[in-house]
């Protein structure tokens, strides 16, 4: 390890040794104080020396790589890393927030319940400023410049945590020939072996861990370092999040981080154990530090950071941390051991029983030192240092997350993994922690930590109980206790034991709270992976595609599908350019790609039975070679898509039906063939893409038609196979436009030839925009405005229609009584009576200011001789033809006054079907 | 009760805090009751709370397996709006708005009703004309709604994505500016420790195992804590709904699915509405504690786990960072999940049931935190007089064998197919 | 995420099938209004065991039926679901 690297921590140059996290480093450069505390701006150090750090948050990076919130303890120094402490203004140490430390005696927990009264204007008004204050980090504003992959992966054994404990779970796993990812969160293998050195079958600790790596990777296997095993579900469902690079360093190849969704066949939880702190006055000072922590800073990243230290402990761990940094270099000025009686007899430190810390001295920039109560004396440390240990407690998050249930461990005062609802076990300390005692809070209650980073006091815990909120979930969210970014990872079980002690209960009596996942918070980017922007969903572009986009049109996204809207000419508006479109359908002949309609092929010998189940209409009635509008009806009765039927031969049908039900429609057929017509001899396929198919309407459509098949153009209502420009297609006399017009439908692989061929006759491209205008002047329906899943076909104007015989689906449920209601919504037409156009979505009343009796469901224009039309849904409307109302958009300011007609302005006896 | 007050928060800086009673009770249950609320969630809290406060029916005792405010009302995105687009629905949502507004000072209690603007982005022309629909369908009524061009938009949450080339490109959107978010939990605590004051029995710990039933009439109910006979017994229990309605024999309308939601870490302010769309699956606002509240869709196959789905989970993600790309670096802290009654048209279920003595409040789908104060207030009207209010009574558990689905997307009965 | 056996692919990812339904609201062809509007309209929604009709609809496409435990999420058994196939 040479060379130096160069960062900055709130724009000071600083250079740290490689391999150091942050937090070594600001340690190693003699900076206690890095951050201010959420609620009372509190200056606060560095804690621990991992992923369980409350205190030690900065922002990294810059522009669109600022990372908020990051843990110093969880980031890597690289080359150039900007870090800025947060929460403060205008500077760190100087933090005008902390006149709030001023008057937190008027701050308890749950302060703001009881107080900012008045109208909620008011609450408003004092919001701004609360947010404001809260929040911790800034606000990102920049777009990431970098991207973030994802993998699925499966594998036999899944070892969460690398150290003793996982590396033999690991070994054996892999010498049993399985195939095994090891992951850590760690950018270091063994984190617990370069804290605490030794030896293991002979070998040097970090060797022996190498080598078992070697093996797990020469076998098929993975070993990821700087991955967070996040999130376990059911049947061992891993999320995993892999650092590529660290927190707002730029990436090698454009990706920052990697999200793994791994399916093991077994997870083996080696997690370990998160050290407590103790509970005492001002236990929050920079300075005072988890005891193994210390001991990973001195042996790990050669920084000793204190030369005066008192550690106070209640078990083993606080007496290698005292040996550590005596090697170090360290004064230990004495050994406060919560225990009554000496242990182990080792007398090389100024031990003291039954002893525990009550008051640490000193301030922003250090502790000066420690008043304790020993055995019954109060005794003052001067120190510049405190290491303290309350005992440990298990990783047991993914356990739990996982479906387990947890025990009780009393020699270790921690909950443990017990019964697993999946193939999860947890070995290592994480299933076996040390033992420790707890020696509850000491010191003044309001100065005494729990929850670090939101400022749970004991006070706050006390007061909270008192209040009434006992559930330890009551508990929880009233003081917020366990909510921060490390959520409680160092404080929840302090809680515990607080409550647990004043109310003469055990721990697990005073309850637990669940583990929700993520175990470490994830970045959305690495969630979203690269679904998101322009593929957060799916874009379906129909096989004519490339010619619609050589006409450069106004597109318009329908569902997921890219169709064109219209092909305006020059510097034609949308609606210059749909009117001219229409009206070119309306006077010669125009084209339109219909492509994206649902299809699906019906055949058998039993496949008019099943379309009778389907289709609200009479099937069995067409003769081969003819086709007819049809509607179906949910299971409730009600209608809820619209389409046509054809009869190709005797027992092979065509169904189309709208664009945007197409995947409910297909999933809706497969239900039926194969839940209630299990046993007809039928096939449904979905044809949807197979198909592409192009509209050719109007008065010349039929000399056209026939003068690309060289036959005469089928009559409306028929279907004939013909060729055009080599093709075999489908010709099908259907209109939705009011004018004579085929449907042309042909495998997609000829959409080029035959789309050229049918423009090379003169038509008229046409998009979306005309064919609303054609298809509301003709008062035809579409599914989702005017078709919207409430109405029955009687109230939709189709009652004439409906298959006498009932066998279709929902003929049943229709028969509920309210559908009988005759001033249920009915579709009508609606003529403007003013001129004006009618806005669509308006609602009808009989006077501005009225009730909404209905409203506006598609408007347009007559497109030929112009004049405001438009068609919606109205209360016992086909009863009322004739009366006058308004159109009414308070939203707009706008109004109409229309009256209701039949929606069938245009054409209304289908002459121009007629050839 | 120890009036809350800014005063009385300062005269405890000089007494240690050491004034404050407990917001509630820890009461033994009686052994009758006038009306038993089963469920001790926002909904059974504040019919508790009105029947006491508005009725002066006060032998009342809310029955609760776990802790109060458990359920949804804990676990929810806290958003509040009555931007409906059926009548019956923003009627009774913004019945519910209304006593929002005053909820503060009405339990003494801050819930931070927040009425920040409930925004809801419209993607297109179509979207921008639905949107439209449903604001003039509201305006008719006088529920304030108003339509924002792109540039209002912009103006209002710069952190959206505002390029041509987005996949949601952004057209406008309508907006409620009544609407917004609230502290959920206070909304609890707050209703409980109103109901407490006014003599109302918060039985904590106590799950009904069984109904006591006199032929056709419900009489009473079996708990862990004994048996407690009730002169009307009201369901309130949300995605538990239909396991308690089973304890009377009755199958509902009703399948309860997994709902997620989940946190960022927190930043300073950066959303300033709760922002909505009328194409995708996804609602985001920010708490007062800055973190980024995300919400998006169930589950949608029954589950009773509280525990979601991770695809489902990285959906919402996917589609609101397309909505805000700079959400990007930052991380989720947290996500959790609700049981929720989704009922067969969307909307919730209010009144009387086939057995007599028994009310059910429930079908709440995943719209039932901003419905607390409302449902809670018309449905101790309605348990008060014997009939249901008039404002619920499109809400009724008949609906359905009678053909009067309130179906405000129009996608029938299966709550899967929404 | 659950793993669910295809009867056709094996164990698949929860997230490549769709529920449709359970069991007890299918609504026979031809029911009475009273039958079907039942099935329709009321559901046992068991805390517990129900069967339940899923769909294979990102893998084969085919249809099941699973008897599942909705508070564990554990499967009992799966059954293919549809038309015999001809022979």
């Amino acid at each position: 390890m040479t060379g130096q690297i160069n960062f900055t921590f709130d724009g000071r140059a600083l250079t740290a040794k490689p391999g150091q996290t942050l937090a070594a480093a600001l340690l190693d450069n003699g900076i206690k104080l890095v951050g201010r505390s959420f609620k009372y701006h509190r200056p606060r150090g560095i804690l621990s020396a991992g992923i369980e750090e409350p205190n030690a948050l900065v922002t990294v990076g810059s522009g669109g790589r600022t990372e908020p919130n990051t843990r110093a303890t969880d980031l890597f120094v690289y080359e150039g890393l900007v870090a800025t402490s947060q929460n403060r203004w205008p500077s760190l140490s100087s933090d005008l927030g902390s006149a709030l430390q001023l008057v937190s005696r008027a701050l308890p927990a749950g302060f703001y319940y009881k107080t900012f009264f008045g109208p909620p204007k008011l609450w408003l008004f004092y919001e701004k400023f609360i947010r404001r204050a809260a929040g911790l980090g800034p606000a990102p504003a920049e777009i990431d410049p970098d991207r973030y992959a994802q993998r699925a992966a499966f594998c036999d054994v899944l070892v969460v945590g690398s150290g003793p404990a996982g590396l033999i779970a690991a070994r054996d796993a892999v010498r049993a020939g399985k195939k095994v990812f090891l992951v850590e969160q760690d950018a270091e293998l063994a984190p617990s072996l370069l804290r605490d050195p030794q030896e293991i079958d002979g070998k040097q600790g970090r060797a022996w861990a190498g080598e078992i790596a070697t093996e797990v990777r020469t076998s098929g296997g993975r070993v990821l370092t700087r991955t967070s095993a996040s999130g376990l579900w059911d049947d061992q469902f891993v999320c995993l999040s892999e650092k590529l690079v660290e927190p707002g360093q730029v990436p090698v190849n454009g990706f920052t981080q990697r999200y793994w969704h791994v399916r093991a066949g077994e997870v083996v939880l080696a997690t370990g154990a998160i050290e407590r702190p103790l509970t005492f006055a001002n236990n929050d000072r920079p300075g005072v530090m988890l005891s193994q922590s210390v001991r990973t800073y001195v042996n790990r990243f050669g920084v000793v950071p204190g030369k005066r230290v008192v550690v106070a402990t209640t078990n083993d761990d606080g007496y290698l941390t005292a040996k550590a940094l005596r090697q170090a270099g360290a004064e230990v000025i004495a050994v406060l051991d919560s225990r009554p009686a000496p242990v182990g007899g080792d007398s090389e430190f100024a031990v003291f029983n039954a002893a525990a810390p009550v008051t640490a001295k000193g301030g922003k920039n250090g502790v000066t030192g420690l008043v304790a109560d020993v055995d019954g004396t109060t005794q003052t440390f001067a120190c510049d240092l405190i290491a303290m240990s309350g005992g440990f407690t298990p990783v047991v998050h993914l356990h739990m997350q996982a479906g387990g249930k947890l025990d009780w461990d009393e020699a270790a005062q921690a909950f443990v993994p017990g019964a697993s609802r999946w193939n999860v076990r947890t070995v290592g300390l994480a299933a076996q922690p040390a033992p420790a005692e707890t020696v509850g809070a000491t010191g003044a209650a309001k100065q005494a930590f729990v929850d670090f980073q939101n400022d749970v006091t004991v006070a706050d815990l006390d007061l909270a109980w008192r209040e009434g909120y006992r559930s330890v979930e009551h508990l929880k969210r009233y003081t917020t206790l366990g909510m921060a970014t490390d959520q409680g990872k160092t404080g929840n079980m302090a809680a515990l034991d607080r409550i647990a002690r004043r109310e003469g209960m055990t721990v697990p009596e005073a309850g637990l709270t669940t583990f929700r996942p993520p175990y470490t918070p994830v970045s959305m980017g690495a969630l979203a992976g690269m679904g998101t922007g322009e593929h957060a969903q799916p874009t379906r572009r129909p096989a004519l595609y490339d010619l619609h986009a050589a006409k450069d049109p106004i597109w318009l996204n329908a569902g997921y599908w890219k169709r064109p809207r219209a092909y305006p000419i020059g510097a034609e508006t949308l609606a210059q350019a749909g009117l001219r479109e229409a009206r070119a359908v309306r006077s010669s002949v125009g084209m339109c790609d219909v492509s994206t309609l649902a299809k699906f092929e019906v055949q058998g010998p039993d496949a008019v039975q099943f379309l009778e189940r389907v289709c609200q209409t009479t099937v069995g009635k067409l003769a081969v070679g003819r086709g007819r509008y049809t509607f179906m009806a949910r299971e409730d009765g009600l209608v809820f898509d619209d389409g046509t039927v054809w009869r190709l031969e005797e027992n092979r049908y065509l169904l189309t039906s709208s664009t945007g039900g197409a995947s409910r429609m297909a999933t809706w057929l497969s239900y039926v063939r194969n839940h209630l017509c299990a046993d007809l001899k039928v096939s449904v396929v979905c044809v949807q893409e197979h198909y592409a198919a192009m509209a050719v309407a109007g008065p010349q459509s039929s000399a056209v038609m026939a003068a690309l098949t060289g036959e005469e153009a089928p009559r409306h209502m028929s279907v004939v196979e013909a060729k055009i420009a080599g093709a075999p297609v489908l010709v099908m006399a259907a209109s939705f436009s009011g004018e004579r017009a085929f449907e042309v439908h042909f495998d997609a692989s000829h959409a080029e030839a035959v789309w050229r061929a049918i423009e090379a006759e003169g038509c008229c491209p046409y998009g979306l925009e005309a064919m609303e205008l054609l298809r509301i002047e003709k008062g035809h329906m579409v599914v989702g405005t005017d078709i919207d899943g409430r109405l029955t076909a009687g109230e939709l104007g189709l009652g004439k229609m409906v298959s006498k015989a009932g066998t279709w689906i929902g003929a049943a449920t229709l028969q509920r009584p309210d559908f009988a209601d005759p001033l249920r919504k009915q579709f009508v037409g609606l003529v403007a009576l003013d001129g004006g156009s009618i806005p669509e979505g308006s609602m009808l009343v009989r006077f501005i200011g009225g009730e909404a009796e209905g409203h506006v469901t598609g408007s347009g224009l007559r497109v030929l001789e112009g004049g405001s039309i438009a068609i919606g849904h109205l209360k016992g409307g086909q009863a009322r033809h004739g009366e006058d109302l308004y159109a009414w958009s308070p939203t707009r300011k706008q109004k109409a006054k229309v009256r209701v007609t039949s929606p069938h302005f245009y054409d209304p006896a289908g002459e121009r079907y007629r050839d | 009760m120890t009036k809350y007050s800014a005063l009385s928060l300062l005269r405890g800086a000089f007494n240690g805090q050491s004034h404050w009673q407990p917001a509630w009770r820890d009461p033994e249950p009686k052994p009758s009751y006038d009306v038993v609320i089963i469920g001790g969630g926002g909904h059974g809290l504040a019919t508790a709370f009105y029947l006491a406060k508005v009725h002066g029916i006060t032998n009342v005792a809310v029955i609760e397996k776990g802790y109060i405010g458990g359920g949804n009302v804990g676990r929810n995105t806290t958003i509040v709006r009555s931007n409906y687009r059926l009548e019956p629905l923003s009627r009774f949502y913004e019945f519910s708005l209304k006593l929002w507004e005053g909820l503060s000072d009405d339990l003494n209690y801050n819930v931070m009703f927040s009425p920040r603007g409930a925004l809801t982005l419209g993607h297109s022309d179509a979207d921008m004309i639905r949107l439209a629909e449903k604001g003039d369908a509201m305006a008719v009524q006088g529920i304030d709604a108003e339509l924002l061009t792109r540039d209002q938009v912009m103006k209002l949450e710069p952190c959206l994505d505002f390029s041509r080339q987005a996949r949601f490109p952004i057209e406008g959107a309508m907006i409620q500016w009544r609407g917004g978010t609230a502290r959920h939990d206070a909304v609890a605590w707050g209703f409980a420790r109103g109901a407490d004051s006014r003599g109302v029995d918060i039985i904590q710990k106590c799950e009904v195992t069984g109904m006591v039933m006199d032929g056709n009439r419900v009489v009473g109910v079996e708990t862990t804590r004994g048996r407690i006979n009730a002169g009307t017994v009201a369901i309130c229990a949300a995605g538990h709904s239909g396991h308690v309605a089973a304890m009377a024999g009755l199958k509902l309308p009703v399948e309860s699915q997994t709902l997620q939601a989940m946190v960022t870490e927190g930043v300073k302010p950066m959303v300033n509405t709760v922002v909505m769309t009328q194409s995708l699956h996804c609602y985001i606002s920010q708490s007062d504690k800055g973190g980024i509240v995300f919400g998006g869709d169930p589950d949608n196959w029954p589950s009773y786990a509280q525990r979601g789905q991770p695809v489902t989970m990285e959906l919402a993600v996917q589609q609101g960072l397309a909505l805000i790309p700079a959400l990007s670096r930052l991380r989720m802290l947290r996500c959790w999940a609700g049981v929720t009654d989704m009922s067969f048209d969307g909307s919730p279920i209010i009144g009387t049931t086939p057995v007599d003595g028994l009310w059910i409040n429930g079908g709440w789908c995943y719209g039932g935190f901003k419905a607390t104060p409302g449902s809670g207030y018309l449905f101790a009207h309605s348990l008060a007089h014997g009939r249901p209010h008039e404002i619920v009574e499109p809400f009724s558990l008949d609906r359905f064998e009678r053909g009067s689905p309130v179906d405000e997307n129009g996608t029938g009965p299966f709550p899967n197919h929404r | 995420m659950k793993l669910i056996p295809c009867p056709h692919c094996g164990n698949r990812a929860q997230a490549e099938f769709v529920y449709e339904r359970t069991a007890d609201s299918v609504v026979p062809l031809d029911a009475a209004p009273e039958v079907a509007v039942a099935a329709l309209f009321t559901r046992a929604n068991l805390r517990g065991v129900e069967e339940e009709i899923w769909r294979h609809t990102y893998g084969c496409g085919s249809w099941m039926l699973i008897r599942r435990d909705r508070v564990s999420h554990a499967i009992e058994w799966v059954k293919p679901i549809g038309p015999k196939v001809l022979p």
